[in-house]
């Protein structure tokens, strides 16, 4: 075996083609651990957990990298990067995709990250599932040398998947892997793939649509657009972005906005963050909890009551009863008339 | 051999794996790691990653308020 003694890290989203990039390499003898990196923004089962656990619970959904990992038969480490992606997300370099997506910034930045992890633990190479001509922006020829120069992963980075097409990498160059037996895959059709897929036996796979995270969802970046511009300035934690994934978000005001839970999985999932914010909940009625996320004002509240009226069981009523608690205030009680869904501007949704 | 606890409630995975695989670092093999955790999503991610990394789960509870405690033994592989 012409990698014996080698060892790889391979970067592991979960999708396909790392886990075909991994099998090529753990096929040529190399000793291969995966690395999964956790921005905050990625699209996982958390989300359709939140739902599940509301439908009476069934299959929890499971973590494709892990599970990836499993059916490799390869450790997987999770990091947690969500303070350092910061920087990726706020200043990208290279800009953006088609929304708030920086993904040649990110890119570089994970396999920069797995460069410091090989570098700490005395690995010789990494590897990624990229294909030349994937993505339009961050998988394209020129941007190949890029993000191995940028990250310093340098020649150290290779890419089973189209390293013919590129120049041999030290692991070719060493012998450590046959470049014979790498692949020449190009451009946006899927074939190639699912050929290789057969080949290795591999049938359940998961397929992100659009990318392999919520910064390539249109709604969710007006969404973290929309936050940046109301508290005007640039910069998130970690409960932001969460949020941002559940509820509708209403923004009446500049200085505040209503999250309303879209069922009882979202509204169990809303309830973790009462003491943190002002929320509202309809007591009349069955209905959803909202949390207002800003500077609420007596006003500002009574219109959040009208909205959180709206979109419970009591929409057709007259008066509704809505609980205000939360974010250290007295519980109050309000009798509202639930907002007409046409008094509701487009333009709130966010 | 030590018991420890780690309370990730609240926390959507793949946070809990994360936060357990961190505690789990600084613990010895034989070691028990009982962590409490809401998101249903960690009765699946976190015997998951035991299984690849070498430890093993002995319980998992359903506890109040949706709470879940998965008990971990930690095994003898090193754990980066
Ligand atoms: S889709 Fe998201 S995770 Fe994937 S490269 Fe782009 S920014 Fe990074």
């Amino acid at each position: 075996m012409p990698g014996a003694g080698r060892k790889a890290v391979a970067l592991i989203s979960g999708g396909l083609d790392s886990m075909l990039a991994a099998r090529t390499i753990l096929e040529q003898g190399v000793h291969v651990e995966g690395i999964n990196f956790f921005t905050g923004f990625c699209v996982e089962g958390h989300t359709h957990a939140i739902r599940r656990r509301a439908n009476g619970g069934g299959a929890n959904p499971r973590n494709n990298a892990l599970w990836v990992a499993e059916q490799l038969g390869i450790r997987l480490h999770l990091i947690d990067v969500v303070e350092e992606y910061k920087r990726v997300v706020l200043n990208p370099k290279h800009g953006y995709g088609a929304n708030l997506n920086p993904c040649l910034d990110c890119k570089t930045f994970m396999v920069g990250r797995a460069r410091e992890w090989m570098e700490e633990h005395g690995f010789d190479f990494i590897i990624t599932g990229e294909v030349i001509g994937q993505r339009p922006k961050s998988q394209r020829r020129e941007t190949m040398p890029v993000v191995a120069r940028e990250s310093g992963a340098d020649d150290r980075l290779l890419r089973p998947l189209c390293a013919r097409r590129l120049p041999p990498t030290l692991p070719e160059r060493e012998g450590w892997v046959a470049r014979e037996r790498l692949h020449d895959f190009t451009g946006r059709t899927r074939k190639p793939q699912f050929a290789l897929a057969a080949d290795f036996g591999i049938e359940d796979y998961a397929q992100p649509a659009g990318g392999c995270c919520f910064l390539t969802d249109r709604q969710y970046s007006s969404k973290l657009a929309d936050l940046w511009t109301s508290r005007g300035e640039r910069d998130y934690e970690l409960d932001d972005i969460m949020l941002l994934k559940v509820g509708r978000h209403l923004r009446p005001r500049p200085h505040f906005k209503v999250i309303v839970g879209r069922e009882e999985g979202e509204n169990n999932f809303l309830s973790g963050y009462r003491g943190q914010f002002v929320h509202l909940r309809t007591v009349s009625h069955p209905g959803p909890l909202a949390l207002v996320d800003g500077e609420p004002g007596d006003e500002d509240l009574e219109l959040a009551a009208r909205l959180t009226a709206r979109f419970s069981q009591g929409r057709g009523a007259e008066r509704v009863d809505v609980e205000i608690g939360g974010a250290g205030r007295p519980t109050q009680r309000l009798a509202v008339t639930p907002m007409a869904p046409s008094a509701i501007p487009d333009d709130w949704y966010v | 051999m030590a018991r420890a606890t780690l309370d990730a409630r609240r926390l959507l995975c793949p946070l809990p794996v994360i936060r357990t695989q961190e505690r789990v670092k600084g613990l010895a093999p034989g070691d028990v790691l009982e962590v409490t955790c809401t998101d249903p999503g960690a009765l699946h991610d976190i015997p998951a990653w035991c299984r690849l990394n070498g430890h093993r789960i002995a319980s998992t509870a359903d506890g109040a308020d949706y709470e879940l405690v998965i008990t971990v033994v930690v095994g003898g592989a090193a754990s980066s």
